[in-house]
C-alpha cells in the first residue's frame, strides 16, 4: 500500500498575527513558518501505518513557494520516503489545490491520500472534501482513530454530537485531527538522512492545472478589539445588564 | 556523529566562524547548534550595525543582497529630565559614538542572511536542538557537546514522543551561545578562564518595534538618551532608531548593577516612553513586537580567556560587546573571524588553540576594546561624573589613559537590603503606550512545549520565601522581563512560582539572583520566543 501526503506551510500558530497596512493580506516577511499542525499529524500516522507493516511507501507533497521544499523536508525527515513539491508563485485557493492533488494522485497512484482536517491559515477546511469530489474517492473527515483493514478502514470523526466510526473503502481521503496521534520529533539523524531523500519538482504548467482565483478578496482586517470589562456590584445587577444591556437572557 | 567543528549558537558570532572556517578550507565540516525554532528567532538586538567585520567576510556583501539598507543620516543625544529634553551637540560626542557611516539593521534578518550563505557554503545547521551538556575527553580537554532529550514530562519520564539527545563531537568546540550562555558559564568556572579579570557587568535590554506614523518618521535617524526615568545611581539608557518601513526600534538599556531592589526594569522602560519627547513620536502608532535580553558591559577587564583545550569561548559568550560604541555584532563577528583562521590552523598544522590569544592581540577588536575599558566602571561614581570623565578619556585621551579603572562587584552582589531602599510606584499601564508583561509576552510568540521540565532551577527551592522575599522582596518579580516569577499568597502562606513557559531565554534571573539560587539551562529545542526582525 502507497499513502501519499498533502502538507501545507504555514505561518507558525505560536506566532502573533498581523494584518497588513493596505489590508492586502497578512504579514509573511520574516514570520517564523511551520508545518500546519494537523499535517503533522496525517505524516504521523501514514508514517506509522508504515511502520506496522501495512504499507510500503509514504510520499509527501506541498504545494507553495519555493521554501515549501523545507515542510516537505520536515516530512521526509520523521519518515516519509520522498517528496514531491508542486511550485506556485502566489496563494491559490483549495479547488485549485485539489485540481493540482488530483493530478499527484493521478500520477502516483497511492491507495490513500491523508492530510490535516483544515489548515491553519485559511481554516478553509475543503481541499480534502474537493479531491475526494474530483476523484470519485469515499472521504472520512476529522479523523481521530483510523485502523487499517483489508480492503478498507475503519475510522473514528470527531463530530459535533461525539465520535462517529464510518467504514470507507480504499482507495479512500482521510483528513485527520490533532487527536488522531502526537507527532514525533524529527532526530538529528533523521533530519541528516532527509537531506539526501529525493524532492521531485513540478510546476503547475507542467500539470496542467487552472489555478486561476476564483474568489476576490476585497481586504483583510484585524477583529476589533474587546473592549474593557466592567465590575458589578451584584448578582441582580448581573442580571439586570445580561437582559436589558446585552440582551442575551 | 562527528565533524571538524562544532559551533554552539546560530547569532552572529557562530554564523561567522563557520562562514570563515568554509571560505579558508572549504573541506571542513561545520555544523551549527541553535536553540531557536529557526535561526534569528532568539536574536534581539539596537541595531546600529558597524560593517567593519563583514567588509572583511563579504567584501561584496550589497551584491549579495545583505539585508542593510537604512544608512545613519541624523544623529542626536537627549538628557531627559521628567519633562523636558535637552539635545547634546552631536560634535560633541566622542567619535565611538559617532555613526554617521554605520547602517539600521535588524540582526535577526542578518543572522537569516548569514545563516544562508553559511548553508549555501555547506555548513549544516540545527535550529531546535539546543546543545545541554558539555562532553570532555579523559585528559580533561573539551570533546564535544551533547543535545538536549525532547519529549519528557516535567517528572522526568519519557514521553511518547521521547526522542534521545545525540552527542555531536568535534576537533574543536565553539561556544557561542551570547551573553550568559549556560554551557559558556560552566567552561568559565571549569578552566578558570575569568582568572585575575573583574566580575562580569550585564545590563538588561528591552526593545519595542512601532510602526509610527509617516509625519514623525524619519528613515535613517538615531537617537540615544540618558537621564529620567533612572537617577543618577543608575546606569542606563535609551536607544531610538527610525528603520525602513515606517517602524522603529525604541529600546531600553539598563545595568543590572543597580541597587534598589524595588526597581522594575519593565517599567522603567515603560515609563520613559511616557516622556513628551518620545510620546509625541510614537502617539498614534502601534506597538507590534516586544522582546528583552541580557547584554554583556564589562569590556576589556571582564573579558575571560576564550581558548582551552578543545574549545574556543566566543563573542558575548566571552563578553567581546563594546560598551561606549553600545554595539556588539561587529565585534562578536571579528572574534568569530579570529577563531576561524585560530581553528584552520589548528586543523591543518596540529597547533594549540592558544594561537587565538596571539591573533586577538594583534586585532583591531583587541585595540577597540582596550580604548573602550574605563568608560562603563566610570560610571560607577554616577551619570554626572560618568560623563565627564567619558569626555576626557575618550575626546582627549582617546582611551589612552595609562591606568584601567575596575568592575568591583558582580551584579548579584549589589542588591541593597529591601528595608532600605525606598519603594518604587510605577504608574498602571495605559495600554496606548504602556503595556503590562502579559501582553508584551504574547508578543514575542513565546511557546514551550507543554509539560516539560522546568528549566529555571532553583538550588534552594525554599530560598525565594525563606530569605529573598523578606530581604529583598524576592527581586525576580520584577527583574524578569516576562513574568516568568511570581510570589503568591494563599491562606496567608507565600508560595514562589515559575512560570517556565513564559521565559523569553534572557538569562537575567541567572545574572542578577543576589544568592545566585537560579540556574538557567536549556528547555526542549525550538521553544522560547519566535522574534520577527529583531
Amino acid at each position: 500500500m502507497k499513502i501519499l501526503v498533502a502538507v501545507k506551510r504555514v505561518i507558525d500558530y505560536n506566532v502573533q498575527i498581523r494584518v497588513k497596512e493596505d489590508n492586502s493580506g497578512v504579514v509573511t516577511d520574516n514570520v517564523k513558518m511551520s508545518t500546519n499542525p494537523p499535517d503533522d499529524n496525517a505524516i504521523e500516522e501514514a508514517v506509522k501505518i508504515k511502520e506496522s507493516g501495512k504499507a510500503k511507501e509514504v510520499v509527501a507533497v506541498s504545494v507553495g513557494e519555493e521554501k515549501a521544499q523545507e515542510t516537505v523536508r520536515k516530512a521526509l525527515a520523521v519518515g516519509a520516503d520522498r517528496g514531491i513539491l508542486v511550485k506556485v508563485d502566489r496563494v491559490i485557493e483549495p479547488l485549485a489545490v485539489s485540481k493540482i492533488l488530483k493530478k499527484i494522485v493521478e500520477k502516483e497512484k497511492p491507495d490513500l491520500v491523508f492530510m490535516g482536517k483544515q489548515a491553519i491559515d485559511d481554516d478553509c477546511n475543503q481541499t480534502g472534501q474537493m479531491l475526494a469530489a474530483l476523484l470519485n474517492w469515499p472521504q472520512a473527515t476529522f479523523a481521530s482513530k483510523i485502523e487499517v483493514k483489508e480492503k478498507s478502514l475503519e475510522v473514528t470523526r470527531e463530530v459535533d454530537e461525539g465520535l462517529e466510526t464510518i467504514e470507507v473503502n480504499i482507495p479512500a481521503i482521510v483528513t485527520c485531527d490533532l487527536r488522531l496521534n502526537e507527532p514525533r520529533y524529527a532526530s538529528l539523524p533523521n533530519i541528516m538522512k532527509a537531506k539526501k531523500k529525493p524532492i521531485e519538482q513540478i510546476s503547475t504548467g507542467d500539470l496542467g492545472v487552472d489555478v486561476k482565483s476564483r474568489i476576490e478578496q476585497i481586504k483583510v482586517e484585524e477583529p476589533p478589539k474587546r473592549k474593557a470589562g466592567i465590575k458589578v456590584a451584584s448578582v441582580e445587577e448581573l442580571v439586570q445588564k445580561l437582559k436589558n444591556e446585552a440582551k442575551v437572557i | 556523529m562527528e565533524y571538524d567543528v562544532v559551533i554552539v549558537g546560530g547569532g552572529p558570532s557562530g554564523l561567522t566562524t563557520a562562514i570563515k572556517l568554509k571560505q579558508l578550507n572549504s573541506d571542513l565540516n561545520v555544523c551549527i547548534l541553535e536553540k531557536a525554532s529557526e535561526i534569528g528567532a532568539h536574536i534581539l538586538s539596537g541595531n546600529v550595525f558597524e560593517t567593519r567585520a563583514l567588509d572583511e567576510l563579504f567584501p561584496n556583501w550589497k551584491e549579495l543582497n545583505a539585508p542593510i539598507k537604512t544608512k545613519v543620516t541624523k544623529e542626536k543625544f537627549l538628557f531627559l529630565s521628567k519633562t523636558k529634553s535637552l539635545s547634546w551637540p552631536t560634535w560633541l560626542l566622542p567619535s565611538v559614538q559617532q555613526n554617521h557611516k554605520n547602517y539600521i539593521i535588524s540582526l535577526a534578518n542578518l543572522c537569516r542572511w548569514l545563516a544562508e550563505q553559511a548553508e549555501s557554503l555547506g555548513v549544516e545547521i540545527f535550529p531546535g536542538f539546543p546543545a545541554s551538556e558539555i562532553l570532555y575527553n579523559e585528559d580533561g580537554s573539551v570533546k564535544g557537546v551533547a543535545t538536549q532529550d525532547m519529549g519528557v514530562d516535567k517528572d522526568g519520564n519519557k514521553k511518547d514522543s521521547y526522542e534521545p539527545g545525540i552527542e555531536l563531537l568535534g576537533k574543536v568546540t565553539v561556544f557561542a551561545e551570547g551573553c550568559r550562555g549556560h554551557l559558556g558559564k560552566q567552561l568559565i568556572k571549569k578552566f578558570e578562564l575569568d582568572k585575575g579579570k573583574d566580575p562580569q557587568q550585564y545590563g538588561i535590554g528591552f526593545k519595542e518595534i512601532w510602526e509610527i506614523d509617516d509625519k514623525n518618521h524619519h528613515e535613517g535617524l538615531v537617537i540615544h538618551s540618558a537621564g529620567w526615568p533612572l537617577d543618577n545611581s543608575t546606569y542606563g539608557g535609551s536607544f531610538i532608531y527610525h528603520a525602513e518601513n515606517k517602524q522603529i526600534f525604541l529600546g531600553y538599556v539598563i545595568g543590572l548593577d543597580y541597587k534598589n531592589p524595588y526597581l522594575s526594569p519593565f517599567d522603567e522602560f515603560q515609563r520613559f516612553k511616557t516622556h513628551p519627547a518620545i510620546k509625541k513620536m510614537i502617539e498614534g502608532g502601534k506597538r507590534i513586537s516586544y522582546g528583552a535580553r541580557a547584554l554583556i558591559e564589562g569590556g576589556f577587564q571582564s573579558l575571560p580567556k576564550m581558548f582551552m583545550p578543545g574549545a574556543l569561548l566566543i563573542g558575548c559568550d566571552a563578553g567581546t560587546l563594546n560598551m561606549p560604541k553600545i554595539k556588539g555584532s561587529h565585534t562578536a563577528m571579528k572574534s568569530g573571524i579570529i577563531a576561524a583562521e585560530a581553528i584552520n590552523e589548528h586543523i591543518k598544522n596540529d597547533k594549540d588553540l592558544s594561537n587565538f590569544e596571539e591573533k586577538f592581540k594583534q586585532s583591531w577588536l583587541y585595540d577597540e576594546l582596550y580604548k573602550a575599558r574605563n568608560v562603563k566602571p566610570s560610571f560607577g561614581w554616577g551619570l554626572i561624573l560618568g560623563i565627564i570623565f567619558t569626555g576626557i578619556d575618550q575626546i582627549l585621551f582617546r582611551g589612552k589613559l595609562p591606568f584601567t579603572l575596575k568592575h568591583k562587584h558582580a551584579d548579584h552582589q549589589t542588591l541593597k537590603s529591601a528595608k532600605e531602599m525606598p519603594k518604587i510606584d510605577y504608574p498602571k499601564p495605559d495600554n496606548i503606550l504602556t503595556f503590562d508583561k502579559t501582553s508584551s509576552v504574547y508578543l514575542t510568540g513565546t511557546n514551550h512545549a507543554d509539560n516539560q521540565p522546568v528549566h529555571l532551577k532553583l538550588k534552594d527551592p525554599n530560598l525565594p520565601i525563606s530569605y529573598t522575599l523578606e530581604e529583598y522582596d524576592e527581586p525576580a518579580q520584577r527583574y524578569c522581563p516576562a513574568g516568568v516569577y511570581e510570589v503568591q499568597r494563599e491562606n496567608n502562606i507565600n508560595k514562589f512560582v515559575i512560570n517556565s513557559q513564559n521565559c523569553i531565554h534572557c538569562k537575567t534571573c541567572d545574572i542578577k539572583e543576589p544568592s545566585q539560587n537560579i540556574t538557567w539551562v536549556t528547555p526542549e529545542g525550538g521553544g522560547g520566543p519566535r522574534y520577527g526582525n529583531m
